[in-house]
């Protein structure tokens, strides 16, 4: 049964690197006043994105999404990555996993 | 037999016919070359060209990085094989590593669409010995994603190494170096328009010099981009030193 393959379900969170100039975050500050809002500073917008991936176990997923992180979902020149691991779904050939249960807060 | 210059067609490219159509009147063969082949067909310089590649989706650039005839380029760079990209390909360039920095979102928020003055900062690279002097050259830009960024240490040494190809500037030739300068259409460190990888035979340039190649668009002057880079070609394909100066 050990060597079923499991489904882990990650987020990666893609964020612009400290000092990198972010004009999405500075327009978002810029429509504060729109909304009457004060007090807020520091917007970055960055990009979270889920993914579900068969493997033999958590590590080995992990290195899959560690990999994507680094060559694809993220520039490293410019923006900086975290791996989370939002849930541990149910065998592959048991159901269709990534459908089956997103992690809700 | 005249020299042959492959432009990569990626899904989304929008600029591959104009840069064929300024190869060929550079008295080069123009030869198209798909993205999901990794044949380059033996030609003497690619350039990849602007557009939409893979939808801009995740980051500009990044998707097309990983096609198979980007493989062959970066091989062919590797060789000292001579690659220009313009505006997407520059972006594509850059996320594959092939030069130096990344483009971002515009300092404006805003996709810029008009003509700017460049001026080069060599004479004597593959993409500017037609050139001739150091004056302004007018053509035009249209990205979204095209502020040029780099680290400190990354922008200390492309200056220091002379990597800097072209950068933005007034009408009069004085570079816009500043990212708030007018003159400067996306905020772009250092005025950056244009850099060469450390080697010298890979370059991204944002601007257009294919859409500026016939005085009834307004400018002929990215005649000389394109000249210098068939000429540079040709020379590499039959052994013949470049020599620097002389009009296109």
């Amino acid at each position: 049964m050990s060597e079923q393959p499991a489904a882990f379900r990650f987020a990666v969170h893609v964020m612009p690197k400290p000092g990198i100039l972010d004009p999405q975050g500075r327009a978002v500050e810029r429509s504060m006043p729109h909304l009457r809002i004060t007090g807020v500073r520091d917007v970055r917008v960055g990009r979270r994105v889920e993914l579900t991936v068969e493997a033999a176990d958590e590590a080995a997923a992990r290195a899959v999404v560690e990999r994507l992180a680094a060559d694809l979902l993220a520039n490293p020149l410019i923006e900086t990555y975290a791996v989370e691991l939002v849930g541990a779904l149910a065998p592959a050939a048991q159901g269709r996993p990534a459908a089956a249960t997103e992690s809700r807060p | 037999m005249s020299v042959r210059v492959g432009v990569v067609v990626f899904p989304g490219s929008n600029c591959d016919t104009d840069a064929m159509h300024a190869i060929a009147l550079e008295g080069a063969e123009p030869v198209a070359l798909w993205h999901e082949s990794a044949d380059l067909h033996g030609v003497a310089g690619v350039i990849l060209p602007g557009g939409f590649s893979y939808g801009d989706y995740l980051r500009a650039g990044a998707l097309a990085r990983f096609s198979p005839v980007m493989r062959s380029v970066a091989a062919f760079a590797a060789e000292g094989g001579l690659v220009l990209g313009i505006c997407n390909g520059f972006q594509v360039l850059a996320e594959a590593g092939l030069v130096p920095g990344a483009l971002v979102r515009n300092r404006s928020l805003r996709f810029v669409c008009r003509e700017v003055t460049l001026v080069p900062e060599r004479l004597d690279s593959p993409f500017t010995v037609a050139v001739g002097e150091r004056r302004p050259l007018r053509m035009p830009v249209a990205h979204g994603e095209g502020c040029y960024v780099a680290d400190e240490e990354t922008l200390a040494a492309i200056e220091r190494d002379g990597r800097v190809l072209f950068r933005y500037a007034h009408a009069d030739g004085t570079p816009a170096s500043d990212p708030a300068d007018p003159a400067n259409p996306n905020g772009s460190l250092h005025g950056i328009a244009g850099v060469a990888n450390a080697a010298g035979n890979v370059a991204g340039l944002m601007p257009h010099p294919e859409r500026a190649v016939e005085r009834i668009l307004g400018s002929d002057d990215g005649r000389a981009i394109v000249a210098s880079l068939v000429r540079s070609a040709a020379a590499r394909a039959g052994g013949v030193a470049v020599v620097a100066g002389g009009a296109a």
